[in-house]
This record gives C-alpha cells, sequence and structure tokens, in this order.
C-alpha cells in the first residue's frame, strides 16, 4: 500500500472525514507560497499542490489565472517541486499537472524530481487511463500514489478500471465542466460516489466545484471527503493565507460533525 | 470513404506510429468512444455516405476544379496545378469536414454544436452547416484573430452563430480551441465538437482526414484526366495540417510523387514563427502526442503568422509521423515570401486566394521543381485578408 493511501486510510477507519485543499505552487508570489501552503495544510489531510501550465484546459477562471499569474512571475513546474521541497510538510503532499510538462522531462526524471521534492502522490487531469499505464508504473517505483479520475460520464466497467489502477484515492469529479465555484452542489456528485463505491473499496474523494463548508458537508456525507481548489485560490488570493486557513477551519468544522 | 490507399495507417487506439493518442479529462473519454463507434458504423452504412455525397455536390459544390495556372507558372519555373479548394461554398476547404461532422452529430442526437476557429474560415464552414441543419452553433475565436479576420466574424454571426472572443494565452487558435474543449468538458452530453483539422484526441484525426481526403482523390484523377500523368510534387500549406492530408491521403501510394508541407516560419524561424515540426519537438497538445513548440519546461509556446490558420503552435499527429517516416518533407516559408507569393498569383491570374495557401505557392514559387508539374492545394479564398495585407503593405510603406 502507498503511503498516502495508508495515512488516508488510518484516519478514514478513525471516523474522520478527508480535507484535500488545492493549491497553485508558487501562489500568490514564489516569496509567499510557503506561508500559504502552510495555511492551507493546517487542517487538511492531505494537500494537492497544482504545478502551472500554459494550456490548462481543466481549469477555471479561478486557477486558470493563478497559474498565469505564477508563470509571469517566473515559476515553472520545476521552480515549484524545489519552493515546494523547502517548505516543512506535516502532512502529505500530492503534485497535480497537465501531462506535457512530465512529457517533456520524461516520466522517469519527473517522478524522481517529485519523489525528491517530498510528494506521495500524483494527480494528472489530461491522461485517462489508456495513456497513463507507463506513467502510473514509474510512479510506484518512486512511491508516488495514483489518484484517478472517475467523472459523471464514466461507465461502469470505466470506474472499475480506475479503480483497478488507482493506489491514492478515487477522484469522484462531482460534475461535468471545469475547476471553479458553484452555487450548489451539482446533483450527480451523489451518483458519481455511489457508482465509485460500488467498484472500491479505496477512499472516494469529491472534486470540482466543491465551494464552502455547507457544500463539502453535502457532498462527505457519502463520500469519505473532499478536494476544494478554487475556493481555496481565491481566499489565498484575497485574504491572504489567514484567509485561507479561516475558510478551510470552517470547511473542517463542518465535516467534523458527520 | 475510399477504399484507396491504407498508408498510413492508424491504429486502433488513434496512433499513427508514436503520435496521436488521446489525452484527455476522463469526462470526455465517453463521448470520444462513442464518436469513434459512431464513425465506424456510419463509415459502413451506405445512407450515410449517399447523405455525405449529396451534401458534397449540392450545398459545397464539389468537385471543385483543377486549374492550371499558366502565367504564374512562368513565374515559377514549372507547371503549377492549383486545386481550388477556394471554389468551394463557404470559400475553403473547411467545409468538407463540417458537412460531415455534423452528419454525425445528428446520427448521435447532438442537438448543439460547438467549434474553435483560427482564420475562422472553419467558423463560417461550421456556422454554414449548422444553419442548414437547423441547429445552434457557439464558435470559439481568439481576441487576436477577432480583430484580424472581422469579415469571418461578421459572415459567422449573420449565418446565426455566436462568436466568443478567447483572450487568454496568445489569443489565437490554440487558446481557442482551449476554451472550446473547456464547454464540451461541460457540456459533452447534447452537444458535439466538431474540431476544424485533423488535430485532437482520437478519433478526430483520422476522421477529419477522411471527411477530407476528398479532395486528393478528385485531385489525383483530375491529373491524370488533364496530363495524362501524376504530378511530380503535390505541396500544401499546413496549420494543423488537414488541407495538406485531405490532399495527399490519395498520393500516399504513389512513391514517385513527392509530398511538401509548408509551416508558417512567420518573421523568421529564429523569431516568432508558426513551424512545429521544422522547429518544434515531441510533446502533448490538444489531446494528442504529436510536434509542438514549447519551452524546456513543457509551457506551449505562442506561435506567430500573418495568417490566422497557421498560427498555431501543434501539428496534426498524421504529419507528425509523415516527417518521421520521410514520406511527406516540409518546409517554412516567411510572413514576407506568403505575401508576395499571394501578389503574384494576383498578379498573374486573377486570384485572391488565403495567406495560408499563399504559402504553399511561395514554395512552388521559390524552388524552380527542374521544370516538373507541380500540384499546390489553394485551400482558400483570400478575401478575409484583405485587412491584414492592407496594413502589411500600409506599415513597409512607411
Ligand atoms: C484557407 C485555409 N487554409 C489552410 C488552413 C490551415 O488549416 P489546415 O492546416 O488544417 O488545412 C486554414 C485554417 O484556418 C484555412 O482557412
Amino acid at each position: 500500500m502507498t503511503t498516502l493511501l495508508t495515512h488516508l486510510e488510518s484516519l478514514r477507519s478513525a471516523g474522520r472525514k478527508l480535507l484535500v485543499p488545492y493549491l497553485m505552487g508558487a501562489f500568490p508570489q514564489p516569496d509567499a507560497y510557503a506561508e500559504a501552503l502552510l495555511a492551507v495544510a493546517e487542517h487538511a489531510d492531505a494537500v494537492e499542490v497544482g504545478l502551472p501550465y500554459s494550456d490548462p484546459l481543466m481549469d477555471g477562471p479561478v486557477i486558470a489565472s493563478a497559474g498565469e499569474r505564477v508563470i509571469r512571475d517566473g515559476a515553472g513546474p520545476v521552480r515549484v517541486l524545489d519552493l515546494t521541497a523547502e517548505i516543512e510538510s506535516r502532512v502529505p503532499r500530492i503534485v497535480m499537472t497537465y501531462y506535457n510538462p512530465i512529457h517533456r522531462m520524461g516520466e522517469t526524471e519527473f517522478c524522481r524530481r517529485a519523489s525528491v521534492a517530498g510528494f506521495s502522490g500524483l494527480i494528472v487531469p489530461d491522461l485517462p487511463l489508456e495513456e497513463s499505464e507507463s506513467l502510473r508504473s514509474v510512479a510506484a517505483g518512486d512511491g508516488l500514489a495514483w489518484v484517478g479520475l472517475v467523472a459523471p460520464t464514466s461507465p461502469p466497467e470505466r470506474i472499475a478500471a480506475v479503480a483497478e489502477a488507482t493506489t491514492g484515492f478515487v477522484y469522484a469529479v462531482s460534475t461535468l465542466g471545469v475547476t471553479g465555484t458553484r452555487d450548489a452542489l451539482a446533483v450527480s456528485a451523489r451518483r458519481v460516489v455511489a457508482a465509485c463505491r460500488a467498484a472500491t473499496d479505496l477512499p472516494v474523494l469529491v472534486g470540482i466545484g466543491v465551494s464552502n463548508a455547507e457544500q463539502a458537508r453535502a457532498a462527505a456525507t457519502t463520500a469519505d471527503g473532499v478536494v476544494i481548489g478554487s475556493a481555496v485560490v481565491r481566499a489565498v488570493l484575497e485574504e491572504g493565507a489567514e484567509g485561507a486557513r479561516a475558510f478551510l477551519a470552517g470547511v473542517r468544522g463542518g465535516l467534523d460533525t458527520l | 470513404m475510399s477504399s484507396a490507399s491504407r498508408w498510413p495507417e492508424v491504429t486502433e487506439r488513434g496512433w499513427f506510429g508514436q503520435f496521436g493518442g488521446r489525452y484527455v479529462p476522463e469526462a470526455l473519454m465517453a463521448a470520444l468512444i462513442d464518436l469513434e463507434d459512431e464513425w465506424s458504423s456510419a463509415r459502413n452504412d451506405s445512407a450515410f455516405a449517399r447523405d455525405l455525397d449529396g451534401l458534397l455536390v449540392n450545398v459545397v459544390g464539389r468537385p471543385t476544379p483543377l486549374y492550371l495556372a499558366g502565367r504564374f507558372s512562368e513565374l515559377a519555373g514549372c507547371e503549377v496545378w492549383l486545386k481550388r479548394e477556394d471554389l468551394a461554398h463557404t470559400g475553403a476547404h473547411k467545409i468538407n469536414n463540417t458537412v460531415g461532422q455534423i452528419l454525425l452529430a445528428r446520427r448521435m442526437g447532438k442537438t448543439r454544436i460547438i467549434a474553435e476557429t483560427g482564420a475562422g474560415q472553419h467558423g463560417v464552414a461550421t456556422a454554414s452547416a449548422a444553419a442548414y441543419f437547423g441547429l445552434p452553433c457557439v464558435v470559439y475565436m481568439g481576441a487576436t484573430d477577432v480583430a484580424r479576420q472581422h469579415l469571418n466574424v461578421v459572415r459567422m454571426e449573420m449565418l446565426g452563430a455566436e462568436v466568443v472572443p478567447v483572450e487568454s494565452g496568445s489569443a489565437t487558435l490554440k487558446d481557442a480551441i482551449n476554451e472550446a474543449l473547456r464547454d464540451w468538458v461541460t457540456n459533452v452530453t447534447e452537444t458535439h465538437y466538431i474540431i476544424g483539422s485533423v488535430v485532437g484526441p482520437h478519433p478526430y484525426p483520422e476522421i477529419v482526414a477522411s471527411l477530407q481526403r476528398i479532395i486528393g482523390d478528385e485531385a489525383r484523377a483530375q491529373f491524370l484526366v488533364a496530363t495524362g500523368r501524376l504530378p511530380d510534387e503535390v505541396i500544401a500549406c499546413v496549420g494543423g495540417g488537414s488541407n495538406a492530408v485531405g490532399l495527399w491521403r490519395a498520393f500516399y501510394d504513389d512513391s514517385d510523387v513527392r509530398l511538401v508541407g509548408v509551416e508558417a516560419a512567420g518573421e523568421g524561424l529564429d523569431r516568432r514563427h508558426g513551424a512545429s515540426i521544422t522547429a518544434g519537438d515531441a510533446g502533448v497538445l490538444h489531446g494528442a502526442r504529436s510536434l509542438v513548440l514549447q519551452d524546456a519546461q513543457g509551457m506551449i509556446a505562442h506561435a506567430h503568422s500573418i495568417s490566422a490558420g497557421l498560427d498555431y503552435p501543434g501539428v496534426g499527429p498524421e504529419h507528425a509521423w509523415l516527417a518521421e517516416s520521410g514520406r511527406a518533407n516540409y518546409v517554412a516559408v516567411t510572413d514576407d515570401d506568403a505575401v508576395a507569393a499571394f501578389r503574384a498569383l494576383a498578379s498573374s491570374e486573377g486570384i485572391v486566394c488565403a495567406l495560408e495557401p499563399a504559402h504553399a505557392l511561395a514554395h512552388a514559387l521559390a524552388t524552380g521543381h527542374n521544370g516538373g508539374l507541380v500540384l499546390v492545394g489553394l485551400s482558400g479564398r483570400g478575401d478575409k485578408d484583405v485587412a491584414t495585407l492592407a496594413e502589411y503593405v500600409e506599415a513597409r510603406s512607411q
């Protein structure tokens, strides 16, 4: 079992709902990133760190412009890995990146660097099961857990195959669409979680469009936890590290009532 | 559609050698698999073939002429024949693809059409096909292209399409495709995305190439009738690469026929350009592994070309494969040389062509081709480019 999964399983069996916030690496600026990441990690069970990419086609405006800002500040994927490595880590970190930066660096070199930088999991939103075989095997060799994504359009056979390949948690995409906050949790979220449950005993976390404590709580009534991205990035941008910490404390509080 | 060449053969999962594949979010996988299934059933359905042929004849106006450019040939020092896709309905080859894909969309019960466009020709061709079938249509277009291809924006709007300007990144074709993909991920259940070139995830490169090969199937037969032989060289401009593979597929097995793809060298290969094959390397963009312009960390570069349709930092996987295998050769032509060739054609033949195929003409002019027979894909007409040309002329006259 991967260290990420062992960690999540032990929390889950203790009855805790899992909170995995996302932060764009080197955001809001390279010199303010450490403070932001530590604040975001405080109430988290694992943290997802995004690598900036020029063409983030699964991202809505909040995360896409965060990435553009980081790139303008001169921080590419390599710099984000290096910066992250220097920041004290209390919970596991998962690196989230589009595939081309991995392809460019080479799968072997990328996984080695991510592992050296202290990451224990990997999410690649534009790499479906069929194209990810070699990366999954390289990642496994470097102790990086694979997080498989399941969408509302995934038929049962695909869900089973994704779950089979997953060695971290199953990322249940709540709704069709790109990252971004929504007014309400999609009705499809519950159905996607149920379909994942039918296929696997792995932890199932709901992500994409989970925007506040109430929605997180609603999602986690059936799921094992949530991934929150745009709302966290926006909190860091608008209210600073302290604001993000307070936002996630509220989410944590809601989850802890379940 | 044709029984002719099976070369290069695309594998079941969409690979042209080591290029192609399907690098997309999980949310799109089911739709791509459906599309692939629909495409294979349509290909074996005589009713689909009949419907498509009817549209190609009555709507598109096929076959397009093969034209001997006599006075231009004198300038080139070789016999230059033009395949006149500029005379197809809406003014470019793009419509061959959109009428076919809209038939597929209808078979799949899709009720909404989206597309990206660079030069606006694919957007106009999509809007026209959507209007013909009464389907709502949204076209994503980079803000830079909205400005420089204004005529086509007006045409799309008159055809009833909604044109959405895209401000992100380089605000050109690459970014329009990103935005179309974001729309598709959100609305995939009822929407069909008509991609405009032989790019994107499998099965798009294969579908678009199959729908465009009518260009070469016609041209090859016309050439034989007109000259009694095959051309020595077949030249086409390459943006994403659809008019080029559309023209070339019929010639793949004719090993004596040289295939030359012309990319945009823009301001020069040491400056800003769009020459992904000549100057790029392997990468993954818009759902396929191909050749792309990128930096050392895999950030996609901003391309540049005076022609919006060649202003793209990637290319279809079939071209990457043709380049690697050596079946086709690729060269790059600058903005200046393309404009000079545009003018040469206009003044020698009375044809105002698009700036994209002007790149192919520039290559025909440049080499002389030992006096041989040359076939050039004249992929579109140039009305859309008059503002760009006026600006170009004005900037040079100062
Ligand atoms: C007239 C014309 N030719 C060529 C192209 C380039 O596309 P492709 O390489 O797919 O033929 C375009 C694209 O907009 C075009 O409008």
